[in-house]
């Protein structure tokens, strides 16, 4: 595909888009397929085809629209519903060009959609994520043509840094400094690599991306190869993920057969190929030398960093390990530019998180917010609070890495730096929310559990270590535990912490010391319940006349 | 491998406050061996690739958050370490104590008994019981084999006779499945290590072994010795044939 | 015991164990004379005592806690002892009798005691042959003796060499702390 093409094919898309009257755009996200969005979306088709229609109104699906509890969504131009079913079909046909169906109605003015800020996700719920002419039509892959025929590798990877962006992955580690050190490594032969091996419970930000907006993820992959000097690209998805897997696939089909991604792309003598690799599901092939070695073929262990994969990764060869999310976030960068991603966010956290928003909480889904914004605003405005007038007790952040923060830290700000001094990460997005009934020694333990079947078993530390904080856990919520079981507890938590030898371990204790620091109580009172039945046993045994040799 | 070839460039260091200097490509572990620093291992053996998962070689070095592996981490100019503050100890300790926790370790009917790494290092750290709660995983003995016996009772998982029967052998018949703890060595692909083809009854695996979870059969409690001596010879043969 | 003394006063008690522990106290020898004018044995195996005393100064035991009649006097002997060592690698490690640990207890009996029978016998027989009444019942892991109730030192050895043991009672009765890792180990 030459430069002009692009631009042409984005026009003439554009204008035929314009040529129809309406457009109705279902969910088909896993979430909503899950509740038969794919038959509502046939439905809808074939409502429109039967009325002679198909000139006049656009039926496609799209990425997700973000309150994924009340879905299926669609959109019928301007109009949102939502719990629709395929038998709405006729109504909302009919709703084109008279009322809107009143039943089906969803408010886009409430909180959940003015206070969030869409950059990564802009495109999603718009596009048809299996149709390139679609992303084309809504900008996609200009920030490569702006790459590559108008900028050196040098001045995208200041851009980058000057954005601020950091990696979304979970660390937060500067993303421009991560490419420069890739860029400066010396070797011929270089990889990117995308990781959507999206394992935290409650997570689904990554597979939203990958299922809402490919194109995207594949362009920010492209410029990255472009600017640390790689031309093969390795997208590493679990294989829980099929229909991001389908969608993937589909889109680097499609961008090969236009030539956006293989040789001499737009013309340049750049080449970059990408192709996936499916994770079997295990946690620690989310850590970057574990993925590296599962690519490889190898059993999924972590290996002792240095080196790291920026000088020794994939094969031997420096590579650049980033997070789908912040592949996401280069596209509208290099187009806005650095300046205008700068200005969103606060001075060390810049641009946006995607949020997966879930337990006990009104609003259900996905959300992208500017950095910076408080929690509480997020649970109690954007999420609409606690249901069934319950009371908020704890939210979950950066999943089995992460910590619980309690309802009077609510007012510190989301960003990378304020969430690792309140005892929690920023993580990868996962905000799950918990109300009064829950019992914070047993959130605990249903972490550690997670660590404990999670840990690939290599070093002493996780491998041992985390079975049996989850046995002292046991102990103490079953009401068997004492005092020492608690402080053996905590002096695990710190050695496990400190010794382990990839991040899964070396965070795996979080979830505990961080209800340990907010929720002590609970594990007392749960210990103290066990002593008094403790204390009157040994009352028994002081005062009792037992024979001890013989046998009653 | 486990001494990188060295560059010959010369570097000063200090290990527990004592002045070394070394080669570059050293790890940290090889220096203070040189000179005569006990720093504890179990999963290292050298002439075998480093596994770095026994994490009894955690060292502190000046300047650097985290705790470093002696055995991976290679010597720079100007470090400081320390290889023995309380901490690395109490966590030392605790390590070993694990180990001990995890599967059936009964030294007492063990035929490794006397002869045994994890043993010997319990005795060095000064390990009296055991603060965690036993597993008591219900574990096997793989008795197929017509010279060998694995009893995955004692085994602590530090892979040297993957290692070896991977990178000295050359037949790969054995690797781990499984995570966590249930981790296990395999033969093949998890079957009898008697019926595999690939075995070729060498016995590496046996006599790198730290404790008694590889033993010759036919042997009683405490008549396992290990014989580890042929590994830096066999290593070095190679080196110099090549 | 004659008399009230001043002596410190001593107990050993045998829990789930082999009794060899207590071959190695014996093998104390012509030291038991020794100890004899140091302390007061008032509870032992090897002592004509059925009930555990109250407030005794150091108690040694040895065995797994594997019946909840060794719990029961295991948490006697807490209550009434200022001083408790482990004695040998059952009370230290479960050792040997935490070798049933793996297998579930009703397999357990089957094994000891249907399986390795005499002659085959029927479902209904089989019940009868179950040791269920007048035996302590089994809990379900024979555990170390810190587990159930809190220890003041370990000795760990099977058994310890009677050397150790002297080591460890002279230092504790000289009002030293004994290193008992450095006379004795798991499975010596």
């Amino acid at each position: 595909m030459k430069p002009e093409e692009l631009t042409s094919m984005m026009e003439k898309a554009r204008a035929d888009m314009q040529a129809f009257d309406h457009h109705i755009n279902v969910c088909t996200e896993s979430g909503c397929i899950s509740l038969q969005s794919d038959l509502l979306l046939k439905t809808l088709g074939d409502e429109v085809k039967h009325r002679g229609l198909t000139e006049k109104v656009c039926v496609k699906g799209v990425g997700c629209m973000g309150l994924c509890c009340n879905g299926p969504l669609v959109k019928a131009n301007t109009t949102l519903y939502q719990n629709v079913k395929s038998e709405h079909a006729p109504a909302i046909v009919d709703s084109l060009s008279s009322q809107p169906v009143q039943e089906l109605l969803c408010d886009t003015q409430q909180p959940f959609f003015t206070r969030q800020k869409l950059i990564v996700r802009e495109n999603s719920g718009r596009v048809d994520p299996e149709s390139l002419i679609d992303c084309i039509a809504h900008g996609a892959y200009q920030a490569l043509l702006k790459v590559l025929t108008s900028m050196t590798p040098q001045q995208v990877i200041q851009e980058i840094a000057d954005s601020g962006l950091r990696g979304r992955g979970g660390a937060g580690f500067p993303t421009g400094l991560k490419w420069a050190t890739v860029a400066k490594a010396p070797g011929t032969r270089k990889y990117v690599i995308c990781n959507g091996d999206e394992g935290d419970p409650g997570a689904f930000m990554d597979r939203s991306m990958m299922e809402g907006d490919p194109h995207r993820v594949l362009e920010g992959m492209a410029i990255a190869a472009y600017a640390v000097g790689a031309q093969q690209g390795v997208i590493y998805v679990r294989a829980e993920y099929p229909l991001a897997v389908k969608r993937l696939t589909k889109a680097i089909n499609m961008a090969h057969r236009h030539d956006l991604i293989g040789h001499n792309i737009f013309g340049t003598k750049f080449d970059f190929n990408v192709e996936i690799r499916l994770g079997a599901g295990a946690f620690v092939c989310g850590e970057e030398t574990a993925l590296i070695a599962s690519v490889e073929g190898k059993r999924g262990l972590p290996r002792p960093r240095p080196p790291y994969p920026a000088n020794s990764g994939l094969f031997g060869c420096p590579t650049l390990i980033n997070n789908v999310e912040t592949y996401a976030n280069i596209a509208p960068i290099i187009n806005n530019g650095a300046a205008s991603f700068a200005q969103i966010g606060t001075e060390k956290s810049k641009g946006t998180k995607i949020f997966a928003l879930t337990g006990k909480i009104k609003n259900t889904g996905l959300i992208e917010v500017p950095m910076g914004i408080r929690l509480k605003d997020i649970i109690y405005d954007i999420a609409g609070g606690i249901p069934d007038g319950r009371a908020f007790k704890a939210v979950q952040t950066g999943g089995p890495s992460g910590g619980c923060i309690p309802a009077d830290m609510l007012d510190i700000t989301v960003d990378y730096e304020s969430l690792t001094k309140a005892g929690s990460i920023m993580g990868s997005g996962g905000m799950i929310v918990m109300d009064e009934t829950s019992n914070m020694v047993d959130v605990a333990r249903f972490f550690m559990e997670f660590c404990m079947t999670e840990s690939c078993g290599k070093c002493v530390p996780c491998r041992v270590g985390t079975y049996e904080m989850h046995e002292l856990l046991d102990r103490i919520y079953e009401k068997r535990g004492t005092l020492d079981d608690l402080q053996l507890l905590k002096d695990l938590c710190g050695m496990v912490k400190q010794t382990s030898l990839c991040g899964l371990g070396q965070s795996a204790p979080n979830p505990v010391l961080s209800t340990l620091r907010y929720f002590e109580h609970e594990y007392l009172d749960l210990i103290n319940q066990a002593q008094a039945s403790e204390a009157d046993r040994n009352a028994a045994a002081k005062g009792e006349s037992i024979k001890l040799e013989v046998l009653s | 491998m486990t001494s990188a070839v060295s560059s010959g460039e010369s570097i000063t260091l200090k290990i527990d406050d004592k002045d070394i200097s070394c080669r570059s490509g050293e790890t940290i572990l090889a220096v203070a061996r040189e000179n005569n620093i006990d720093i504890p291992t179990l999963c290292f053996m050298e002439g075998l690739s480093v596994w770095g998962g026994c994490r009894l070689c955690l060292v502190e070095v000046a300047g650097s958050p985290k705790l470093q592996a002696a055995c991976a981490t290679v010597c720079t100019e100007g470090m400081n370490v320390v290889t023995a503050s309380p901490r690395l100890k109490e966590y030392r300790k605790m390590i070993v104590e694990m180990l001990f926790a995890e599967r059936n370790h009964v030294c007492s009917v063990c035929v490794s008994n006397g002869h045994c790494e994890l043993q010997d290092m319990a005795v060095k750290l000064e390990i009296d019981h055991v603060r965690f709660p036993y597993r008591y995983p219900h574990l096997q003995v793989d008795n197929s084999h017509d010279r060998a016996r694995m009893d995955h009772n004692r085994c602590i998982l530090c892979t040297r006779c993957v290692r070896v029967c991977a990178e000295i052998e050359g037949a790969h018949t054995k690797d781990v499945k499984g995570r966590g703890v249930l981790a296990a060595i395999i033969h093949d692909l998890d079957q009898p290590w008697g019926e595999s083809e690939t075995c070729t009854s060498c016995g590496k695996c046996v006599n790198v072994c730290p404790t008694g979870a590889l033993t010759h059969r036919g042997t009683a409690v405490g008549e396992m010795q290990k014989k580890t001596d042929f590994l830096p010879y066999l290593t070095l043969m190679r080196r110099t044939e090549s | 015991m004659t008399n009230a003394t001043t002596k410190p006063t001593v107990a050993t008690v045998w829990l789930d164990g082999c009794s060899g522990c207590h071959m190695s106290f014996m093998d104390l020898d012509e030291r038991l004379m020794t100890l004899a004018g140091l302390v007061d044995i008032l509870h032992s195996p090897v002592v004509d005592s059925k009930e555990f005393p109250q407030n005794v100064d150091l108690t040694l035991v040895e065995g797994a806690v594997s019946s909840e009649e060794d719990l029961h006097k295991a948490n006697i002997i807490r209550a009434r002892s200022k001083y408790v060592i482990a004695m040998g690698d059952c009370a230290v490690t479960g050792n040997v009798p935490a070798m049933r640990n793996y297998w579930d207890r009703s397999d357990l009996f089957d094994r000891a005691y249907v399986e390795n029978a005499q002659e085959p016998v029927s479902p209904e027989a089989r019940k009868a042959l179950l040791p269920l009444a007048v035996v302590p019942p089994l809990r379900p892991h024979a555990t170390p003796l810190h587990e159930v109730i809190k220890v003041d030192l370990y000795l760990p050895g099977c058994p310890p060499p009677a050397d150790a043991i002297w080591f460890v009672l002279t230092e504790l009765l000289a009002g030293r702390v004994p290193n008992a890792m450095s006379v004795s180990r798991f499975g010596k």
